[in-house]
């Protein structure tokens, strides 16, 4: 059929996991962006999700770390995470091995990636899940692009494999949607978390909604980290959505830093032709 | 100095429940069976300390990947705001991140 929907949203854990501590203004003025998003989702009546996420070494270490890999299972376990500290009770999602075979076998024509037959969810997608399919009623296929372990997946091999997401998705027969899962400037998990550059996001969602290839793949990871931590390495799954995306241009939704969430916290989309 | 085999310590025990009830029942003898001299993965004294009681400040100053050491932390029950201190203590302890990109980036 074709890409029915393309997005970006924010996955840090304390969406969930701190939503107590927030600004309750704030706090929900996400929820709403993010229940929003899921009615635009349902809409498109979509068969599957696709889910590229920056994973965090729930299933992917520096032993045999993949630049990409997608998941290939009819079902998905999450959240590796204490439920108690992420606020997600352990789920099971669906997949579509069958769909996700057809999907890895057209993207593997132009992009090497990794497949997994089994996959443990962390944050990076069981909070965007949390909001945007609750009843998981919908079948995903994970996706992971390196962020985490340097060397890291180079940003235009992130634009090529959105690419082909892309021409897997118009190549099988299902109505695909596409949500990238990240942080833009952020310092997670450090004791700078909660510093957020503003002006940088501004900046880089500005790019993304012009679809602006060269103004995305003009970042390069020392200035990422100068400006925009090690948090954003993760814009890779925004622009791998922009390449799926196919010039189309972006709206963003909700963007507010909410430094309890460690991230400005974030929800686009793109208007597909 | 065996920072890599530290993280995937951690790595195995934050997602495999059979590993976080062997670490319960013994954290030494669990860390020390993953890391005893001779093997590979051998860990320093210091290394097994900080795996063991925890001490996740020293964890951090050891180059800990801070997405590793959150789950880790969360894992012992952690609250985030203790999470959050006890990274800057172990900076005060021991000094400066060794290595990684989850370095202090403001002052201290």
């Amino acid at each position: 059929m074709s890409l029915v929907f393309a997005g970006v949203c924010s996955h840090a854990p304390g969406i969930t996991g701190r939503a107590d501590l927030a600004d309750p203004v704030a706090r929900d003025g996400l929820y709403d962006a993010f229940d929003w998003m899921r009615a635009e989702l349902e809409a498109t009546r979509p068969d599957a999700l696709v889910v590229v996420a920056a994973e965090h070494f729930a299933n992917f270490f520096m032993n045999n770390m993949p630049a990409f890999a997608m998941g290939m299972a009819d079902h998905y376990q999450g959240p590796i995470e204490d439920p108690g500290w992420l606020m997600i009770d352990r789920f099971t999602a669906p997949g579509n091995r069958q769909l996700s075979e057809r999907l890895i076998q057209e993207v593997m024509q132009t992009v090497d990636i990794a497949y997994a037959e089994e996959w443990l969810f962390d944050h990076g997608i069981a909070v965007p899940l949390h909001f945007l399919t609750p009843r998981f009623d919908l079948p995903v296929v994970p996706v992971n692009i390196n962020c985490q372990g340097p060397p890291l997946t180079p940003l235009h091999r992130a634009w090529t494999f959105g690419e082909a997401v892309r021409r897997a998705a118009d190549a099988v027969p299902e109505r695909i949607a596409l949500v990238g899962t990240g942080g833009i400037s952020h310092w997670p998990a450090t004791p700078d978390s909660g510093k957020i550059n503003e002006e940088w996001d501004r900046e880089f969602l500005d790019r993304w909604c012009r679809n602006d290839r060269d103004g995305l793949l003009g970042y390069d990871d020392l200035t990422i980290y100068a400006d925009a931590g090690q948090g954003g390495f993760e814009i890779r799954t925004f622009l791998t959505v922009s390449a799926a995306a196919g010039g189309a241009a972006g709206t963003v939704h909700f963007y507010r830093p909410i430094p309890i969430f460690a991230v400005g916290c974030t929800i686009a989309t793109y208007a597909l032709e | 100095m065996s920072l890599y085999y530290v993280q995937k310590y951690l790595y195995q025990l934050n997602r495999d429940p059979a590993v976080q009830g062997a670490y319960r029942s013994d954290p030494v003898a669990a860390v020390t069976s993953f890391g005893r001299d001779g093997q590979v993965a051998t860990l320093t004294d210091e290394e097994i300390v900080a795996l063991t009681a925890p001490d996740i400040g020293l964890l951090y100053h050891l180059g800990v990947n801070g997405q590793i050491l959150m789950h880790f932390a969360a894992f012992h029950g952690i609250e985030w705001t203790d999470y959050l201190q006890r990274m800057r203590q172990g900076l005060r302890d021991h000094g400066p991140v060794r290595e990684g990109v989850y370095a202090l980036t403001t002052d201290l």
